[in-house]
Order: C-alpha cells, then structure tokens, then sequence
C-alpha cells in the first residue's frame, strides 16, 4: 500500500513533468546563448530579447495583439452573460438549440472555422482587419465566458432578483444593484480567460490577418522559417502575459467556491 | 416574474443569436455552399456544380491524408487516455481535496498557454542534436530521429489534450458514489472488479467525454502535425492551409472541411450514444 502510494504520486509528478516540460523549456531556453541549444547549456544572455524587442513589427505585434484581446474579451463576456443570464432566467421553446449553437464554436476545428471565416469576412469587406480577427476571436470566446457566468449563477439564489421585483425594483434596476454585483468577480474571469483565449490564438488570426499580425502569427511565420531562439524570448513573454491573465481568474474562481 | 415586460428578456436572448447567426452559422453555411462553387480564372464563381467534390474524393491524395488523420487521432485518443487514466485515479481516489484543486489548477493554466511555443520547444527538445539525445547519448543510446515522424505527432497531440483529458477523467471519477465502491468491497469484490465492474462502469461519461475531446482536438489540429511529424504525409487539416493558401482554390479546401465536419459529427454522435445510451 505504502510502495503503491509512492508509485501512483511518481506517476502524477511524472505526467506533469510533460506537461510542463515545454512551457519550462521554452522559458530556460530564452535565456540560454546557444542557437541550437542542448545540454549542458550554454551562458545565460539576455541577447534574444534584446534582439526580438529590438524589431519595431514586434512592438506593431504585441499592440495589435493586445487589442484584439482587449476588444475581443470585452464582447465575448458581455455575449456570454446575456446567454448564460438567459439560460438562468428563461426558459422557452428551442432553448436547447439555442444552447447547443451557444456551446457549439469549440468544437469545430479552428483550420476550419479560419477557412469559413476568411471567406465570410472577405464578402463584407473586413479580412485582413483587426476588427474581423475581434470578430472571430469573439465567436470562440463567447461559449468559456457564458459557462464561467452560468456557473456563478447557479450559486445566485434565484429568489434573490424576484425579491428585488417585490420590493418595486425594475427588472433593470434588479439587474444593476442585485445580479451584476453578484456576478462581478465571474465576469472579471470570464474576461480574463477570454482575453487569454484571444492572445494565444493563432490558427484563425493567420488566415483573417492579412498584414496586421498578432503575436502568435507572428511566431508561426517566422517558425517557418528557421531554429530561432528569439521566439523563445517572445513567447516566454506571451506566457507570462497569459499565466497572469489565467492566475486572476483562477483566484477570482477559487475564492468564490470557497465561500 | 414581471408582467408587460417584453423588451428585457430579449434584450439578453437575442445578442447570442444575432452574433452567431452572423459570424458562426452564417461563415458555415457560406463554407459548405463555397464547396459546389466554380473557380475559373483564379476567381471563384457561385454555383452549383460537384466539380470540386469529384475531385478531391476521386483522388488517393485525400483519401490517404484522410486515414492517416484519423488514424492518428484515434492513436492519440487512447494514449492520451490510458496515460491519464492512473493520475486520474490517483487523484481522484488517493489525494487530499485541496491537493486535487490544484492539480485541476495546474492543468487548466497550459490550455492557455500558447500551444505554438510549446510545440516549438518540442521541436528543440526532440531535435537530433538536442538535448533529450544528448542526455540519452550520456548512456550509450541514441540518437533517435523524433521529430518529422508520427511519433513526433504523437508527443504535440499529447501536449495538446493530456491535461484536458486528465480533468474530465478526474471529475467523474471524483464523482462516483463512494457507497458504491464500499459496497463492492463488502461484498467481497477484488480490486480488479471493483475498477473494472464498478468503478469504470461509474465513471463512464467522463471518460467517452475525455476519449472524445481527445480525438476531436487531435483531428483538427494543424500545428503539431506540421512542425513534429513533418507535414508528410499531409493531415487533412494541413491539407486545408496548402489548399487555401496557394491561390483560390478555396472550394477544394471546403471540401475537406465538410468531410472533417460530418466526420466529427459520427464521431460525436456515437461517443453520446456509447455514453449515456444503454445503462446496464
């Protein structure tokens, strides 16, 4: 029982070690000297993002990137509360078709939804735009956002807003002083996540981008080409920004199941 | 509720619909419609014709790169769940609360990290002169040639859907009725039996859920068939971008969509089946 125990948490310790290898190995890799890097390492050098932050398309990337995701989370919570908010309070006649077209974006692969949407955003004009990647990144946030709101909700006690009605709150008024606030931290993660969601995606970005890349295209052209640690350095940065985006919204999460 | 009211409830209802009629059904009804069109002279032309499916479904070239896709992906779907299966367990079974919610933690953050640069560092890793050989060559063995093969594939996939699959696993194993397994023991079950006759019975929508999540995510995916195992031969999703990207025949790559599409389907519809349809 003893030696099981220790073998079944070697287990874990060891499947988590390939989960995290890469994203380890990116980040030591990004401060490493050699181009073609193995063990032992080289120097650490903070040369690769000297160099990658040096280029000014890199800087264009990172300011397009942040946009997008700025606007794209923006309009996938706000999307995603409304359904969620719906599925709480209504129900109504092809409600689960409603729900499954809700859900449905992440289950098409992204090849093909890039495919669809190129050709779509072209026939009204806005392929090769960042509003047009906003757009795409929004459909595909939009599902995360309504399950991180319609869990929070499930915690509201239903009766709760009907109180507010009896009490001679308009069903606005009720929304604004009883189920926004009580929403709040959920909508705050849903942001987060899908900003993150947003800032990571590449595959439908590269086909609607045109000339106005986001980071990970970015990193997918020039990965095109050669071995080059300078993505490394980008990367690790992207990580970051993301891990960020991700731990707040974790915490926001965690601390509202914990009450 | 409210009476003469009718403005709010569609004030939230209709957003959703609106948005994704415009930007989700209407981009794949446009796709599939895209697929009878006619491309002449580099532009394509709306009609109606099944030029493009003849040629593409009458040529090996789509056939092959449509088996080894599947193939693949159903490889990667039982690795990946025989692999997460026993930390699954253990974490579902044999760790303390807190320590679960952690794990959950640790294995949602890389599903939002960025895919690409993992798969980038994969490509570092297994590269011929890399350090895995390296450390491998320390004790006599190697090198081994891990990228551009199916094994290479194989690693991304893993990195791609490993920790989703952990989670679905660890969820509904989580939430099998301990009576139940205290019930098998007292009356006189091995432990065999009571994973294979009790626990896994339990357990069993979770673990179709992550078996298919897995292949769903591994069939679709782009990226690590190309920079791991090599592009050749061709995913059907690789297939999509050489298609789309050399010039407009765009029709042919909606094609393959349709076929990846309604494939997903089948395969959604009998993994439903196979989990919530007869309960023995």
């Amino acid at each position: 029982m003893r030696l099981g125990d220790f073998l079944s948490r070697l287990y874990l310790v060891a499947l988590f070690a390939f989960v995290f290898a890469p994203i380890v190995t990116s980040m030591v890799f990004s401060f490493n000297s050699d181009r073609f890097p193995t063990v032992p390492l080289g120097h650490f050098t903070l040369n690769w993002y000297e160099t990658a932050f040096a280029r000014p398309e890199v800087w264009t990337a990172f300011g397009n990137s942040v946009l997008v995701a700025l606007c794209a989370a923006a309009l996938s919570t706000a999307l995603g509360f409304a359904t969620a908010y719906t599925d709480f309070r209504y129900g109504f006649r092809f409600k689960n078709a409603y729900l499954a077209l809700a859900l449905l974006p992440p289950t098409i692969p992204l090849v093909i939804m890039g495919l669809a949407m190129l050709a779509w955003l072209g026939r009204i004009g806005l392929s090769g735009t960042l509003p047009g990647i906003v757009i795409a990144h929004t459909v595909m946030g939009a599902p995360f956002a309504m399950a991180i709101c319609r869990l929070r909700l499930q915690q509201m006690d239903a009766s709760l807003e009907a109180a507010a009605w009896n009490l001679g709150a308009s069903p606005w008024r009720a929304m604004r002083s009883v189920v926004l606030p009580f929403c709040l931290p959920a909508l705050i993660s849903a942001y987060c996540l899908t900003a993150a969601v947003s800032f990571d995606e590449f595959i439908v970005a590269w086909f609607v981008s045109g000339l106005n890349k986001t980071v990970p295209v970015m990193i997918l052209e020039i990965l095109q080409g050669n071995v080059d640690p300078q993505i490394n350095a980008i990367g690790t940065v992207v990580f970051l920004t993301s891990m960020t985006l991700v731990i707040v919204a974790q915490l926001l999460i965690l601390r509202k199941t914990a009450r | 509720m409210p009476k003469r009211l009718p403005v709010y409830p569609y004030v939230w209802r209709l957003p959703l619909l609106i948005w994704q009629g415009l930007f989700f059904v209407g981009p794949l009804i446009l796709m599939v419609a895209m697929s009878f069109w006619l491309v002449r002279n580099y532009r394509m032309e709306p009609a109606f014709v099944f030029d493009n499916w003849e040629r593409m479904l009458g040529r090996d070239y789509f056939w092959n790169a449509y088996f080894i896709t599947v193939w693949r992906a159903s490889v990667a779907a039982v690795l990946a769940s025989l692999i997460a299966f026993p930390a699954s367990f253990t974490l579902a079974f044999r760790v303390s609360e807190s320590a679960r919610r952690w794990a959950i933690f640790f294995l949602i953050v890389p599903f939002f990290t960025s895919y690409l640069v993992r798969i980038y560092a994969w490509q570092v890793l297994l590269a011929e002169s890399g350090p895995i050989n390296a450390v491998l060559g320390m004790v006599g063995l190697g090198p081994f040639t891990m990228l551009n093969s199916g094994f290479g594939a194989t690693v991304g996939y893993l990195t791609l859907v490993l920790p989703l699959v952990v989670i679905l696993q660890t969820f509904s194993l989580a939430s099998v009725d301990r009576n139940l397994i205290e019930a098998a023991w007292n009356l006189g079950a091995n432990r065999r039996a009571t994973l294979f006759r009790v626990i896994i019975p339990a357990a069993k929508v979770g673990l179709i859920l992550g078996l298919v999540f897995a292949f769903i995510l591994s069939f679709g995916d782009f990226v690590s068939p190309f920079y791991l195992g090599g592009s050749k031969p061709p995913t059907l999703s690789i297939l999509i971008i050489d298609t789309t990207k050399s010039g407009q025949q765009w029709p042919r790559a909606a094609v393959v969509a349709v076929m990846m599409i309604v494939t997903l389907f089948v395969v959604a519809f009998a993994a439903v089946g196979a989990a919530y349809g007869r309960r023995k």
